[in-house]
């Protein structure tokens, strides 16, 4: 413990433990939820639009759901979320970067430049239309925000490359006629893995504030489910007579974006970067 | 002569930049979704509607030669027509730009309003408590959802303290009574031209809370460029002589430290425009503010592809000629940018 807090600082200690707790949420939100039913999303118009009190502690929506249930069940769809967009990326961005640096000439610079191309949108923008033209949905959000994500990966990869693929042992496999792609398998992709699933870690908290921004403008996930974005847009037309109601699972989405980037904060200002692995 | 080379380079590669971006918005807007012909045909269309509809779309013609009709109609500032209100898009856009603009521009001198004296009190008072809130909120405006900010905004100012306006971009008594004249769109500029101060006021008023939620992430970002500059200048050697000379603590601040400070104003001010852009779609939607944002969000929920690829080409255009005019100050004020 004392050596987390050396390492991580108080606040950092403090943000991980908050995401620990968030995922142990998560995973047993049937357990931890007061009225599971609710949080799955059966109505029970009875009690809606409740005030927050001892029976519902965040007040209720408009079919009279328990908004604590509701949010317990949103950490599922919003971590999945986080976590989800951050592999698509790096299964197409590492590739991308990895061909591109190693290579070099005309591939390098074709793929880089279609690279340009996904960054020259303004990121929500391009997320959007692509969701639009999908359809809503919680797995075409997902590839919907990756696809504006994995071009930094791309970006990322190639810059490591760039510097392995001058390293002695590098040139050396290759000498020894090693084949390019057992060269790239086994002596570039392990040392550049490292750095970009450190960097991918620290981006879930981004990651799931952006897939929130679309599932408030009605792309993601579709109702029953329980989705903070959705349910904030949802509130909306109660606000700000029924505030508890949008107010709550905005205040969710920002405490899990707050612990993921103080944590990342932490992790980059430890001393000898973040590069040594340790998320 | 390498800035030269340099400015034309980047030139070269925004055009390149465009011509992709108008060839990702064709396949995403045009070929991606299902059936784009029956959404045109309008509500449920029947079979002769829907033919109608493809022959009219060009469906059926090969991709090459759609894009290249796509292309053209972008470049000659064509949109076509919403597949909703089957208004002329290019209108609507004359109409939103400037209201989208306008709390583009008004947010990012906001952001550098904020963010530069602050991370001026911050470096001075460096590990003080100004320094630690300073660095606590700037960290908490990354993690803070823009349209959840925009909302506590909304209820405080407007609904408990009730001295800014909850919403929209100019109150009823002046838009309909008294309705602005349009010249530049602007309403701040209009109302001067004008010279109706009355509406000016009622103009600014309207644009602050908007402009303030976007302004809080980009403003995090200018206290923290800012902070780090000016802790790395006031160690330089020109500070110690000005100390020395027993000048005042503000004056070596602000007119012998800051001044060198100012590379990260830049950065900051194409980091808000477009943070701004993208975050419109957001706070337009919860300040009613007629803006693109609101445009292609109500235009997502109707599948208005001709709409939704517009505004995209539209801002993401604006997008990049802002960077190329930022990459090409910055190679302005720092010839060692156009070398690297």
């Amino acid at each position: 413990m004392n050596r987390l807090v050396q390492r991580l600082g108080w606040p950092g200690t403090i943000a991980l433990g908050v995401v620990l707790v968030i995922v142990l949420v998560a995973v047993f939100a049937p357990w931890v939820a007061p009225y599971p039913q609710q949080g799955v999303g059966a109505p029970n118009v009875a009690a809606k639009l409740s005030s927050p009190s001892a029976q519902y502690w965040l007040g209720t929506d408009h079919l009279g759901r328990d908004m604590l249930s509701r949010i317990i069940y949103g950490t599922r769809v919003s971590l999945t979320n986080g976590v989800l967009i951050v592999t698509f990326s790096l299964l197409i961005g590492l590739p991308v970067g990895l061909a591109a640096g190693y290579f070099g000439g005309w591939i390098d610079e074709a793929l880089m430049r279609g690279t340009d191309i996904f960054l020259a949108f303004p990121a929500l923008l391009l997320a959007v239309l692509m969701a639009a033209a999908l359809g809503p949905g919680f797995l075409n959000s997902i590839i919907a925000v990756s696809v504006t994500w994995w071009p930094w990966y791309a970006r990322l990869a190639r810059s490591e490359v760039l510097v392995l693929r001058g390293q002695p042992y590098v040139e050396a496999a290759r000498l020894a006629g090693v084949s390019h792609a057992r060269i790239i398998a086994r002596h570039i992709l392990p040392a550049t893995a490292r750095p970009l699933t450190v960097q991918a870690a620290l981006d879930v908290g981004p990651a799931l504030l952006t897939a929130a921004a679309l599932s408030f403008l009605g792309l993601g996930v579709l109702p029953p489910t329980a989705d903070w974005g959705q349910m904030v847009d949802a509130g909306r037309k109660f606000f700000p007579a029924r505030w508890w109601y949008s107010a709550m699972p905005g205040l969710a989405i920002f405490i899990v974006a707050l612990a993921f980037s103080v944590l990342g904060d932490a992790l980059r200002d430890r001393k000898g970067g973040a590069s040594r692995g340790a998320a | 002569m390498e800035l030269a080379r340099y400015i034309l380079r980047r030139m070269v590669l925004s055009a390149f930049v465009v011509l992709g971006v108008t060839f990702l918005v064709f396949i995403v807007a045009q070929v991606v979704p299902s059936d784009p012909a029956s959404l045109y045909a309008g509500p449920r269309p029947t079979a002769e509607q829907i033919e109608k509809a493809r022959q009219e779309l060009h469906l059926d013609a090969p991709l090459i030669e759609r894009f290249a009709g796509f292309a053209k109609a972008m470049a000659t500032g064509d949109f076509g027509v919403s597949y909703k209100s089957r208004r002329l898009i290019a209108e609507d856009l004359r109409a939103y730009l400037p209201a989208t603009l306008e709390l583009a521009v008004f947010s990012t001198g906001l952001a550098l309003l904020i963010g530069i004296p602050l991370g001026v009190l911050a470096a001075a008072r460096q590990g003080k408590w100004p320094d630690r809130l300073g660095s606590l909120s700037s960290i908490a405006a990354v993690a803070m959802p823009t349209f959840f900010l925009a909302m506590i905004l909304q209820l405080i100012f407007a609904q408990w303290l009730g001295f800014l306006p909850l919403s929209g971009r100019l109150s009823r008594e002046i838009s309909i009574t008294a309705p602005l004249q349009m010249v530049t769109g602007f309403n701040l500029f209009d109302a001067l031209l004008a010279g109706r101060l009355d509406a000016f006021g009622d103009a600014f008023r309207h644009l602050i809370l908007p402009a303030l939620t976007l302004a809080s992430y980009p403003a995090g970002v200018a206290m923290r460029l800012t902070r780090s500059a000016m802790i790395e200048i006031l160690e330089r050697r020109h500070v110690t002589a000005a100390r020395a000379l027993g000048l005042s603590e503000p004056r070596i601040l602000f007119s012998h430290a800051l001044p060198n400070a100012m590379g990260p104003a830049l950065t900051v001010i194409g980091l808000s425009f477009a943070y701004a852009l993208t975050g419109a779609v957001l706070v337009e939607i919860i300040f009613a503010w007629p803006g693109l944002g609101r445009y292609v969000s109500e235009a997502i929920l109707a599948k208005d592809f001709p709409v939704i690829a517009a505004v995209t080409m539209v801002v993401t255009i604006c997008y990049v000629v802002m960077n190329l005019f930022i990459d090409i100050a910055q190679a302005l004020v720092d010839p060692r940018v156009a070398l690297s």
